[in-house]
């Protein structure tokens, strides 16, 4: 097994069937998210991932559980993947005092600072010099830590991605920089916002690796971020990593999706990073039709009670405006 | 107090810090040329010979990066000294202070904590010119999450650094670049000057004088003048904007019945306005002989011209004419 799906050193003893299930956890999440924003019952914004799955939970796979994780506007996938509950999150969106923050944070501030979620980011290059301070810490204290920072192809075009990159890369921090490239900055297509065709390219001009995984293939990804991490955690340094994705979702809820042909999205689609890890799963006898389809059938479950969990959740009252402003 | 010695408002921000470190293994400076440079102004002169390069970490020029990377660091467990080399450059960095230092703890719910000191020299007078000479502490202080310190005197910046390092908040900690060579007697010893709370220092009778910085030096020159025509001023340096010590400001307009507020920075939306409105709204208003007065820096970036460079700013002999009209008004 080990040879044919070419895991790195480290990663064999994955529990590659959890990682399905967690990819399944994140697509419920995300549609029945998306159908509460359509019916009006949750409100605000969102960022969906559906479609990018195998980025947030083939990256995060690799990562032990001290390592610590940036993300970004589009980052309940990445929640889901470090390990945060589903209740929690779903109780977020409906504004619930049981949510991740209370219900003061929303779908784009989901943070879990003790469990090494240092938090989705509202601001586009947000997470990049979080992520390397949060790695000073790391190689100060001797933490031995590794953080993970998620970022876009739209994000690698703001300055603090040229400034957090170069200064991770003198510093030698122990941070791994991975761009889940889903081709659009919004509306703005990735092929027309920069002059160079791959992000990871950009990362010859820091003096670090850059590599390109397919980011719809969550084995692809734990390779070459599995790589990157034991690069960092080694010492080494920064480096970064292209995850070639697409989002299936429009960019937040109110999005025509008119910048791009419904050829394009059904190619994608026909991509599936669900689907194809389901079946190498089963081809390699790790599951079985039966075993993948309760497993989906659980993840389902999961998400309808953390609905229940999220409806059945008190609201904040207005007492509790002014708390949590200061430590 | 024993171990009493004079020393300049510089060496008493770099004696803050180095004992703080000396106690504290999770303090660490970041900044641009901190190390054997010593800084900008020289106030981390020094220090990189005793705590080494990790401690004393010299950055490139990335305001956005070491602001961040605080803003991480802090959030990890560290408790971070960023040196700005000039506070104007607090605009590259804002986004880090803004938007992620001031909002993550209530965003997150009111778990994760950023204890994070932005030092940063602030002020015209040094003939620097527009880009170098600002002092944007109002933008800071309308920034909920954020605290903002402007230390007049060695003394307090000393007190009042200890207080904002060990502040489980970020902080801006503006020195005004005038004051850095003012003396005054400062303990050997650590000690810590709560935030939020205001000095009187001088007390009077006639008019209450709220000034920050270098404008408390200037305002107690003014009182010196007043003095010899019969007229008692009362000066309040809050030290801090925020938390802001309203009370001791109240409690002194109510015993003296005038107020004229003074802060270098542009007038217009300047942080004057906000004392003033307090005034306005509290007891206080009641107990007014005279229409609040209101300093500031003529609303122009500061030129260069050392002559047009004064005259953008508020000087002595506008504090004296400012104590008068209130006076006459009555």
């Amino acid at each position: 097994m080990n040879q044919l799906l070419n895991l790195p050193s480290g990663v064999e003893g994955k529990d590659l069937p959890a990682l399905l299930k967690q990819m399944w956890l994140i697509r419920y999440f995300e549609e029945k998210v998306d159908e509460f924003f359509a019916k009006g019952m949750i409100h605000g914004t969102t960022h969906l991932a559906v479609g990018q799955e195998a980025s947030a939970v083939g990256a995060i796979a690799v990562l032990e559980d001290r390592d610590k994780i940036t993300s970004t506007h589009r980052g309940h996938g990445h929640c889901i993947a470090k390990g945060a509950e589903v209740n929690r999150m779903m109780a977020e969106l409906f504004g619930r005092t049981t949510g991740y923050c209370k219900g003061k944070g929303g779908s784009m501030h989901i943070a879990d600072v003790e469990r090494g979620n240092l938090g989705a980011n509202g601001i586009v290059g947000g997470g990049f010099s979080i992520a390397a301070g949060a790695a000073l810490t790391s190689q100060l204290k001797k933490e031995g830590y590794v953080v993970l920072c998620f970022f876009g192809d739209g994000a690698s075009n703001e300055g603090s991605f040229h400034e957090a990159v170069n200064l991770a890369s003198i510093w030698k921090l122990p941070v791994v920089f991975i761009c889940e490239n889903n081709q659009y900055g919004m509306s703005g297509p990735a092929k027309e916002m920069m002059n160079v065709e791959d992000v990871a390219k950009r990362a010859e001009a820091y003096g670090i690796p850059g590599k390109i995984v397919d980011g719809n293939d969550v084995l692809d990804v734990m390779n070459g971020v599995g790589e990157a991490v034991e690069r960092a955690r080694n010492g080494e340094g920064p480096s970064i990593v292209e995850a070639k994705t697409y989002r299936w979702k429009g960019h937040s809820k109110s999005d025509a999706k008119k910048y791009r042909t419904r050829e394009e999205e059904q190619e994608w689609r026909a991509k599936d990073p669900i689907a194809r890890l389901r079946s190498i799963l089963i081809e390699e006898g790790l599951l079985t039709e039966e075993s993948a389809d309760q497993m989906k059938n659980e993840a389902k479950k999961e998400i309808e009670d953390s609905v229940e969990f999220a409806k059945n959740s008190p609201m904040p009252t207005r007492d509790d405006l002014m708390e949590d402003i200061y430590a | 107090m024993d171990g009493l010695r004079e020393l300049t408002y510089l060496e008493a921000v770099r004696e803050a810090m180095s004992q703080e470190m000396r106690e504290n293994e999770d303090v660490f400076i970041l900044g641009e040329d901190i190390g054997v440079y010593g800084g900008a102004f020289g106030v981390t002169r020094g220090m990189i010979e005793e705590f080494g390069p990790e401690r004393i970490r010299n950055t490139p020029i990335s305001e956005a990066a070491i602001s961040g990377t605080a803003v991480g660091a802090a959030l990890t467990g560290m408790r971070p000294i960023l040196e700005l080399q000039f506070s104007d450059f607090i605009t590259i960095a804002m986004d880090n202070m803004v938007n992620q230092a001031a909002k993550i703890r209530y965003m997150y719910g009111g778990k994760g904590k950023v204890p994070m000191v932005l030092r940063t020299p602030a002020g015209s007078g040094t003939g620097a010119a527009a880009q170098h000479s600002q002092s944007l502490e109002a933008w800071m202080a309308h920034v909920p999450g954020l605290k903002v310190v402007q230390p007049s005197t060695a003394y307090d910046a000393k007190g009042l650094l200890k207080a904002a390092i060990d502040d489980d908040n970020p902080v801006i900690f503006y020195e005004h670049k005038l004051c850095y060579k003012t003396k005054s007697d400062v303990p050997e010893e650590q000690y810590s000057i709560p935030l939020g709370k205001a000095n009187i220092k001088r007390e009077g009778r006639d008019v209450t004088i709220v000034a920050t910085a270098i404008m408390v030096h200037k305002a107690l020159e003014a009182a010196e003048e007043l003095e010899k025509s019969g007229i008692s001023v009362e000066i309040i340096d809050p030290r801090t904007l925020v938390p802001l010590d309203t009370e001791t400001i109240i409690g002194s307009v109510k015993k003296t019945s005038r107020l004229v507020v003074v802060h270098e920075a542009v007038k217009r939306g300047g942080f004057g306005g906000e004392i003033a409105s307090i005034i306005a709204e509290s007891e206080a208003f009641d107990y007014l002989d005279a229409p609040i007065k209101r300093l500031g820096g003529k609303a122009v970036p500061i030129p260069y011209n050392p002559d047009l460079e004064k005259a953008a700013v508020p000087g002595v002999d506008d504090i004296v004419l400012a104590v008068k009209e209130v006076l006459n008004r009555s």
